[in-house]
């Protein structure tokens, strides 16, 4: 069983180096390859799934240690993997959508030339995060955690040929390296701290810290904040999300569900128990979810573009799922059950934009939509489920996962607790909203289509079966998961063994808290309703108010960024270019002219006559002659 | 008289041999005291070769002379060559190697 | 001169006792009167204008190096000094000089700019230094070559070449060899066109049409085949072209057309004085020459 996760992370490895190093001659059969590995990759996680269900729960961790990598002294990296609960889930829902993602991604890039690169890079995304939610610790991690960097910059920049898109690589990349920083950080300072940087040496070792060491794993705290920010688009390094939208709608689907964002919940429930002992780190992990939560809640009431709203909702939840696992133990399980449920509907929910996008010219201006349900009945149910599970309906997976979020919150107890369960209301509220917004501009209405740049004339169909086919199944998922995990409290058995479970005190009864959800959920909708389903929807964005102003511009985010960091730096730069001139370019020069001048002048005894340097010679020979002499007479 | 006076005469003629480089511009009559001074570090090998009383120093002026015949074979060689080219064998002609 | 040199090589003034602190007599004569010959052709090897000169003035000293080998027990260094040197080299130096150019005398005049004084200076300054440094040395008793030479003085050389110093002996013949080699890549002409044919060489007279046949030969009288007298024309003038063009530049041609007529006059001249009449005069003669030299002029331009 050990060998087979190794093998998970090499089938789509391999897929990759196939794709990649293979050319053109597996152009006609590449995205085949490429899918089939995912299968694979998939099958061997059912059966360790299979396997690890036969087994007790305290019995479940397995570990497999391949080499060494990197052996020098004390510090040995080895290429281990450990796969209890929570890798399990992850590798599940990587593998699981992921390939889903693989076999809509055949139909939706069937005319793009440089599909077996696309299929090369999908399975170099798979194998990176399997990698990174596999690796045993903190190092190999980091290589997985670069890697999804790595993968997602080349699937961002798909369409380089458009300057956005190699623009947005480039963004998403640098924003992920802020990330990065913390990561390498916090890897540091764990080795001078504990000797060690596996989960198996660190993790109890931070759970056991006295207090001369509290500062030092707050720091490590802070820093893996850090690198979660950056991977799962959280504020401050929450820019680079909406732009990676430039990239193909599967990417979209494979970063926002299963990939990437969600290595920053995983990264922060793995290193649960250092937070455990750090909490003044926990606190800041939840004021960050608790903001991005609102922020991209806000962002995504904006956008006209379909991915982009789609992009702030995920920014949202994944604001969610860290507010709760900053919770600690009362909130790491529904981190990831949010996780997981949070990975079919929003998957759903990208195919079904990708799939309204195919048919509609790859518009992607809901303005330009409208009336599309009764063309494309299959994305439209699908895509109907996936909403009604994100803004929570009752029954479906999006209400438990996060209903017990806002419960959670409220359990943290005194003023923190009501500040975050207020916070989680309302972003349910205007997820509500916003989402329902989506909903009927896309596919309610009247029809508002315009001929594209070509002036072709949008001819909505419903896709090709091998898209339809995986939101079908994601949309199940998005139906009830949710059911099935909160039955008899599954999923709080299962992950308790990993990453510890408290019920908290909560003041609100549950009933109260599921009930206030549902009043705002249904207030939030009826806005919508009111606003874009009542009446028709302008093809042009009404200027909109201050906030909406600043919300479409992703409230003022790259504004920010652009004069604090780009003209702050320019700043800094050009007085370091000044200093650069003025004095050390003033010492250097000052000195390559004197030795220039002297050497101007030493010139004129390299006259090239022959007899001039004979006579040099001649002269050193008798200074030797006479400095003998002189010692013989000394 | 003291055999010493050898040197004192090997010693005038690398001298003057040294003078005649620094001083003359044709390449061959250069060449000529080049081999002057070889002359006079000869005479002074041999002069020490009786001093000593053994033969090493007779060696080292034999290998001294199988030394200036190949240099002056080079040498001449490569005057010819120059003249050839330049129309010239005064060394001051050939001064391209400055800066 | 071999004998002359073999007898001071076994003179009395060589074979000296082992350890001693003075040469004989001879010797000491023989050195004050050789060094001033080698000091005066060293100086004359600098200062003397012709390189030719300066040449001999150097196989001058040479010699009376190879004589002070042979008076210092150096016997096969002295004479290979001579033959090797001397002969040789000398010779061989002779030879650049010719090819050079004899006649280019050389300019003493100094053009470098204070190139002659620091010559001086440092001249003078490593002459005075190294013969400070000979004072210096404690030379008074020298152990002279005779227990050196005992077994012969060629054979002791040889055994030394031969065992001591034979990891050198090698490498200067390897030396010698590349430094032929260097010598006959250096001075080696690439032809970087085909060698001309007599073909072409005749096709490329008839192209141009300067002068088709050859030219004519000198000295077509009877009487006179030297090369510096022109052959005559038709007219009876004289053809410049037929002299070497070195000889018609520095005017030695010699004109005898006109010796004949001459000769004939003067007969005719001592004929008509011994029989008492009035013959030719010579003046008519030297007139005939003159036109016989315009009429030559006619045919060199006719030529061009």
């Amino acid at each position: 069983m050990e060998t087979l996760i190794g093998l998970l992370v090499a089938a789509p490895l391999l897929g990759a180096a196939v794709l990649l190093i293979g050319g053109r001659r597996l152009d006609r059969s590449g995205h085949l390859l490429g899918t089939l590995l995912a299968l694979v990759s998939f099958a061997f996680a059912v059966v360790l799934f299979a396997d690890m269900l036969g087994k007790s729960a305290d019995h479940r961790t397995l570990t497999s240690t391949l080499f060494t990598w990197v052996p020098v002294e004390s510090f040995q990296a080895q290429v281990g993997f450990q796969l209890d609960q929570l890798s399990m889930t992850f590798v599940l829902l990587i593998t699981g959508v992921g390939s889903l993602i693989h076999i809509y991604s055949i139909g939706y890039m069937e005319h793009d030339e440089n599909r077996r690169k696309f299929f090369g890079f999908l399975n170099l995304f798979l194998a990176a995060m399997l990698l990174l939610v596999l690796a045993d610790n903190y190092f190999l991690l980091y290589a997985g955690w670069e890697g999804v960097g790595l993968a997602s910059y080349l699937l961002i920049g798909f369409w380089q040929h458009k300057p956005s898109a190699a623009t947005a690589a480039k963004k998403a990349f640098l924003v992920n390296r802020v990330g990065d920083i913390g990561l390498s950080v916090a890897i540091m300072l764990m080795f001078t701290t504990f000797g060690s940087f596996t989960f198996a040496d660190v993790l109890p070792a931070a759970a056991k810290a006295g207090s001369a060491q509290h500062a030092t794993i707050t720091g490590i705290g802070f820093m893996l904040l850090l690198a979660a920010c950056g991977k799962s688009a959280q504020v401050p390094l929450q820019s680079w999300l909406g732009d990676a939208m430039e990239g193909p709608t599967p990417v979209s689907a494979l970063i926002h569900a299963a990939t990437m964002v969600t290595a920053g919940v995983y990264l922060i429930t793995r290193s649960g128990a250092i937070f455990n002992a750090a909490p003044d780190a926990q606190v800041a992990v939840v004021t960050v979810g608790a903001v991005t939560l609102l922020f991209g809640a806000i962002v995504g009431c904006a956008k006209d573009d379909i991915k982009k709203a789609l992009a702030g909702s995920t920014m949202s939840q994944i604001g969610y799922m860290i507010m709760a696992a900053g919770l600690g133990p009362i909130g790491y399980v529904f981190a990831i059950m949010h996780l997981v449920t949070h990975g079919f509907f929003k998957a759903g929910l990208f195919l079904g934009a990708g799939s309204v996008m195919h048919g509609m010219n790859d518009e992607v201006d809901m303005r330009r939509y409208g009336g599309l349900r009764k063309f494309m009945p299959i994305t439209f149910v699908t895509f109907g489920l996936g909403y009604l599970a994100i803004i929570g309906f009752p029954g479906l997976s999006g209400f438990f996962s996060k209903d017990k979020i806002i419960e959670a919150a409220f359990a943290k107890g005194g003023t923190e607790g009501w500040i975050l369960g207020g916070c989680a209301m309302l972003g349910a509220a205007i997820t509500a909203f916003y989402m329902t917004r989506v909903m009927l501009m896309t596919f309610f209405g009247e029809k508002r289509w315009v001929p594209d740049a070509e002036g072709h004339e949008p001819h909505p169909h419903e896709s090709p079966s091998v898209m339809t086919i995986p939101m079908i199944i994601l949309a199940f998922g998005s139906v009830f998961a949710g059911g099935l995990f909160s039955l008899n409290s599954r999923f709080v058995h299962w992950l308790e063994p990993v990453t510890g479970y408290s019920e908290g005190d909560s003041p609100v009864s549950t009933g109260a808290v599921t009930a206030g959800t549902l009043v705002l959920l249904v207030v939030g909708v009826g806005i919508a309703w009111l606003m874009y389903g009542r009446r028709p929807v302008p093809a042009v964005a009404p200027r909109g108010s201050l906030l909406t102003r600043a919300a479409r511009r992703d409230l003022l985010q790259d504004d920010f960024n652009h004069v604090v960091l780009v003209r702050g730096g320019e700043h800094l730069t050009r007085s370091l270019v000044y200093l650069d001139h003025s004095l050390v370019d003033g010492v250097v020069n000052g000195t390559a002219a004197s030795v220039g001048g002297l050497s101007g002048r030493l010139r004129k005894l390299q006259n090239g006559y022959v007899r001039s340097y004979a006579v040099s010679m001649l002269g050193g020979t008798a200074v030797v002659v006479a400095a003998t002499l002189l010692m013989r007479a000394v | 008289m003291n055999p010493a006076n050898y040197l004192y005469l090997a010693a005038l003629l690398f001298t003057i041999g040294a003078a005649g480089v620094l001083i003359r511009r044709n390449a061959i009559v250069v060449f000529m005291c080049v081999e002057l001074m070889l002359n006079a570090c000869n005479l002074a090998f041999v002069t020490f070769s009786r001093m000593h009383g053994n033969l090493d120093g007779q060696v080292i002026a034999f290998f001294t002379m199988v030394v200036a015949a190949a240099e002056v074979v080079v040498g001449l060689a490569i005057i010819v060559s120059i003249f050839r080219s330049r129309h010239s064998a005064s060394v001051d002609d050939a001064n391209l190697m400055k800066l | 001169m071999m004998t002359a040199l073999s007898t001071l090589a076994s003179s009395p003034a060589v074979q000296l006792a082992a350890t001693t602190s003075r040469t004989s007599t001879g010797e000491a004569v023989q050195f004050w009167v050789l060094a001033t010959i080698a000091v005066l052709g060293a100086l004359g090897t600098v200062l003397m204008k012709k390189s030719v000169h300066s040449a001999l003035s150097l196989a001058g000293t040479m010699i009376v190096l190879a004589v002070f080998y042979l008076a210092q027990g150096a016997y096969f260094l002295g004479i290979v000094q001579i033959v090797v040197y001397t002969g040789a080299i000398m010779m061989l130096f002779l030879f650049v000089v010719m090819l050079v150019g004899i006649t280019a005398a050389d300019s003493l005049k100094e053009t470098l700019k204070g190139q002659r004084w620091m010559a001086a200076g440092c001249g003078i300054g490593f002459g005075i230094l190294l013969i400070a440094g000979i004072g210096n040395a404690s030379l008074d008793t020298f152990a002279g070559a005779g227990q050196a030479n005992s077994g012969g003085n060629v054979q002791g050389l040889a055994r030394l070449v031969f065992t001591n110093y034979v990891w050198a002996f090698e490498i200067t013949g390897a030396l010698l060899i590349t430094a032929a080699v260097g010598a006959m890549v250096l001075t080696h002409r690439e032809r970087t066109e085909e060698r001309r044919t007599q073909r072409e060489l005749s096709e490329a007279r008839v192209r141009d049409g300067l002068q088709v046949t050859p030219l004519p030969p000198p000295g077509t009288y009877a009487r006179h085949n030297a090369v510096d007298i022109p052959a005559l024309l038709p007219d009876g003038s004289t053809s410049d072209l037929s002299v070497s063009s070195t000889l018609r530049d520095r005017g030695q041609i010699r004109d005898v057309s006109t010796d004949a007529m001459r000769r004939l006059a003067a007969l005719d001249q001592s004929a008509a004085e011994w029989l008492g009449r009035k013959g030719l005069k010579a003046e008519d003669v030297t007139g005939a020459g003159e036109i016989a030299t315009s009429a030559s002029d006619r045919a060199e331009e006719g030529a061009k």
